[in-house]
């Protein structure tokens, strides 16, 4: 038999035929889609607005190909090409359903660092609210306070959804990476609180 | 190889027909084998119709070994050499495994893992593990009639990663392929989530006989995603016989009783326990050694009181693993029941109050864990199925490495979908330093020391440089048995060098295949010839693979000496290829998998975000 190729749309392998004298039917990873970004390879337009079903069908059906499930009854090699695609998809994936990992995604595609772990520099009254807000959790904390624990994720969850909408439009519309970059960094004083909340929930109740 | 053909998943290359597998659950107190035969998800019994083994395993001075129920009744008789779940000391250490003074054997301290001083010498774990799978392997090849293709083994979802490679270690050392290591909640959900075509947020509640286990999954279209998981994997039915234990001791006024004794009381502990599932008291009656008599009366008020920590610290994992999946109570349309401590009556309404419903118990608590191993075995075996699924699971508990001042700076966050990968970048401290040791965690706490570490290795051959100057990246790939290994490279002006661990807690991979040369291996001529042909198939395909690779790739990320190096080993599997050794060819492809491991990472890491720059690391020199 001939070797014949064949592209199987939306997928990741090229079809390909090969005589081993049982007639098998072989695929080959389609090399180039390996070094795509991640809106490439999850076929969704390089933007902050994201349809979110979409991509979590997307991310179903590109790991429905790939994952070493599939190749587990296959060779050694086989199966670490598969955990290494399988891998790549989960990591894209998790970066762009996050609104803050996209963001700084987007920012870093674009070239622009968002020097969360050395810029510093933030907004006055930003820096005065964060203040504010860890003392509140001090305070909830030493005095088991659930309820209060409650307002300060409620609180710190409004301003997470103003601060990615502002992300958005700072991406999406006015392309000005630089207050894009700040507001990346304001986003992960956010997360850090949301974690410290959460921490604070298995605190008080153990 | 990075990048190589691949076969359309469910086309293997070997002869199309029926591949045998099963699915193992390793249990605490009880363990079992199930596969799928005619569609149907079965439980496979011994000669005399029982499902489950007693996961007990007896030493015996003449050197045979009984498993099972021989084994257990005889653990009051023999209790230091009858080894009762074994799998609480799984990739444990001496300090870690709790209640020590109340258990009957002879423990040795030895690095890693603990190990039990028997009659015949001393055993890890492992073995002793090793020697419950076989009895279940020989039940499976004798009731399906041939070898078995391979095996899918139940894990705890909360096991780390040292109690994890202990268990496929344990496997391999029954002479078992491991097609899969499988959290034993996500097994039970495939049971229950096929069966019932669910869909939606489902918890399950996983109450064995030594662990713990609560995870969170999604449902939908063929699709069983873990949102997370939490778990105490050194809490379980054990514990609640314990309890009763102490209790008997207080109430009849013993202390310090020999190791024949302290079995006899844990086993009328736990038919207690058991008695109280269905009457409101029980009689505990026994004569110790001594000729003491031992009656007591346990209500079950006075039970449900001393085991009411035990209850309240599976339902904060619980809570906890709500918070991690970001979904309340109300979210959660079905709670499953898995185990059979979930047969007590305490434990079953304590979750109905949590969650506001009944827990679904449609399926034997004690069974379900094996039959979702099985249906997984099945298809992971290359057995074409009706339906298609899909199963995507998480590690329960973060990675890190070892930074300054004994903290640990996490890699890969607890919750994270498997596979997965993280680089982080470190730097050196001092001038001219050419060497760097890379301690690695896992746990929650931020202290080094209160988490567990999992492996310490050294990169050496960093080019001299000034401080800060050296890049080195550290890779964490978790596969999809949950099992971590790490690599550290030096980036720096191309200069690289690679070092792979795969921490290991039991045996090496020499160990094993020693002990499994020194078992009975008879040759099975048969399969040479259709060796022979999957060895040339896969050849000939890596040849090729690995050729596209280098045409793409080679200049870029090599230098010369390792192109050289690949070409070589290339040569000697073309050498083979025609032969009829398949040995040779098998021998052959594996060193030219070995020669480009460095590539493929090579190829892989330019994808691999980093996470963090600029490092430095405490214990850099």
């Amino acid at each position: 038999m001939d070797v014949e190729r064949a592209s199987r749309s939306n997928g990741f392998f090229l079809m390909k035929s090969l005589d081993f004298g049982n007639a098998e039917t072989r695929f080959v990873f389609d090399e180039s889609r390996f070094q795509q970004d991640f809106f490439q390879l999850f076929e969704m337009p390089s933007r902050f607005a994201i349809d979110i079903p979409a991509l979590d069908q997307r991310y179903r059906d590109l790991q429905s190909q790939v994952h070493p499930d599939k190749f587990s009854h296959l060779s050694e090699s086989e199966q670490r090409l598969s955990m290494q695609w399988s891998t790549r998809i989960n990591e894209g994936y998790q970066t762009l359903r996050s609104p803050l990992a996209r963001g700084r995604y987007l920012l870093s595609l674009q070239g622009v660092d968002t020097q969360e772990e050395t810029n510093t520099a933030m907004p006055l009254d930003f820096l005065m609210q964060q203040m504010e807000w860890r003392e509140a959790l001090q305070d909830a904390i030493e005095a088991k306070d659930i309820d209060a624990l409650d307002g300060l994720s409620d609180k710190n969850k409004k301003e997470t959804k103003i601060l990615q909408h502002q992300l958005g439009m700072q991406l999406d519309e006015s392309h000005d990476h630089l207050a894009a970059a700040g507001s990346v960094r304001k986003l992960r004083f956010l997360e850090k609180l949301a974690e410290e909340i959460s921490s604070a929930y298995d605190e008080l109740d153990s | 190889m990075a990048l190589l053909q691949i076969s359309e998943p469910g086309l293997s290359a070997a002869p199309h027909q029926h591949r045998l597998a099963v699915g193992i659950d390793l249990g605490t107190t009880n363990s079992l084998v199930a596969t799928v035969r005619n569609g149907i998800s079965v439980v496979l019994n011994d000669e005399v119709g029982s499902a489950l083994l007693p996961s007990v395993v007896r030493y015996l001075e003449d050197g045979s070994v009984q498993v099972g129920i021989t084994a257990q009744a005889q653990q009051s008789v023999d209790p230091q050499n009858t080894i009762v779940s074994v799998k609480r000391f799984m990739g444990r250490g001496l300090k870690d495994v709790g209640e020590v003074i109340d258990l009957p054997y002879r423990f040795v301290d030895s690095p890693g893992m603990v190990q039990l001083r028997t009659v015949v010498g001393v055993k890890s774990p492992v073995e002793i593990s090793a020697e419950i799978l076989k009895v279940l392997r020989d039940r499976a090849e004798r009731s399906l009639g041939g070898e078995l293709v391979g095996a899918v083994i139940t894990v705890p979802a909360y096991f780390d990663d040292a109690q994890r490679q202990a268990t496929k270690d344990a496997a391999k050392l029954a002479g078992l392929n491991v097609l899969r290591l499988l959290n034993e909640p996500t097994a039970a959900a495939i049971a229950y989530g096929l069966d019932n075509a669910s869909e939606g947020v489902y918890a399950v509640y996983d109450l064995g006989g030594g662990t713990f286990d609560i995870s969170i999954l999604r449902l939908s279209k063929g699709v069983f995603e873990v949102l997370a998981t939490n778990g105490d994997s050194a809490l379980g039915g054990d514990d609640f016989d314990q309890r009763i234990y102490c209790w008997i001791l207080e109430k009849a006024g013993l202390s310090q009783l020999d190791a024949k004794d302290t079995r006899l009381l844990l086993t009328h502990s736990r038919a207690a326990k058991e008695q109280l599932t269905d009457h409101v008291q029980t009689q505990i009656t026994a004569v110790l050694s001594g000729g003491e008599l031992v009656d007591v009366t346990l209500t079950r008020d006075d039970f449900y009181a001393m085991t009411q920590n035990l209850l309240t610290r599976t339902l904060q994992a619980t809570r906890r693993a709500l918070r991690d999946a970001k979904l309340s109570v109300e979210e959660v349309k079905g709670v499953v029941m898995v185990g059979g401590s979930t047969r007590m009556p305490q434990v079953q309404r304590a979750v109905a109050e949590l969650f506001n419903q009944t827990p679904l118990t449609n399926l034997d608590p004690d069974k379900v864990v094996a039959l979702g191993a099985a249906i997984q075995a099945n298809v992971l075996a290359g057995n074409r199925s009706a339906d298609d699924w899909l199963l995507l699971d998480v590690i329960p508990l973060s990675l890190g490495i070892e930074t300054m001042g004994g903290l640990s700076e996490k890699v890969i966050p607890r919750n994270s979908t498997i596979p997965s990968a993280r680089a982080q970048e470190f730097t050196t401290f001092k001038d001219g330093q050419t060497a760097m040791s890379i301690h690695v965690v896992q746990g929650e706490r931020e202290l080094v020391s209160d988490c567990r570490s999992l492996a310490k290795f050294e990169l050496r051959g960093i080019p001299a440089m000034v401080a800060g100057s050296a890049r080195i990246r550290v890779t964490f790939q978790v596969d999809a048995d949950g099992l971590l290994s790490v690599t550290a490279r030096e980036m720096h002006s191309g200069v690289e060098s690679a070092v792979t661990v795969k921490p290991s807690y039991g045996l090496s991979e020499g160990e094993i295949t020693r002990m499994l040369q020194d078992g009975n291996q008879h040759a099975r001529d048969d399969m040479q010839a259709r060796a022979l042909r999957e060895q040339q198939t896969e050849a000939t395909q890596l040849l090729e693979a690995v050729d596209n690779a280098l045409q793409l790739d080679g200049e870029a990320l090599l230098d010369a000496q390792a192109q050289a190096r690949i070409r070589n080993s290339m040569e000697a599997v073309r050498s083979v290829l025609s032969g009829s050794d398949h040995l040779a060819i098998k021998r052959a492809v594996e060193a030219l998998n070995q020669a480009t491991v460095i590539f493929a990472q090579a190829r892989m890491d330019r994808s691999v975000s980093t996470a963090l720059k600029g490092h430095n690391l405490s214990e850099l020199e």
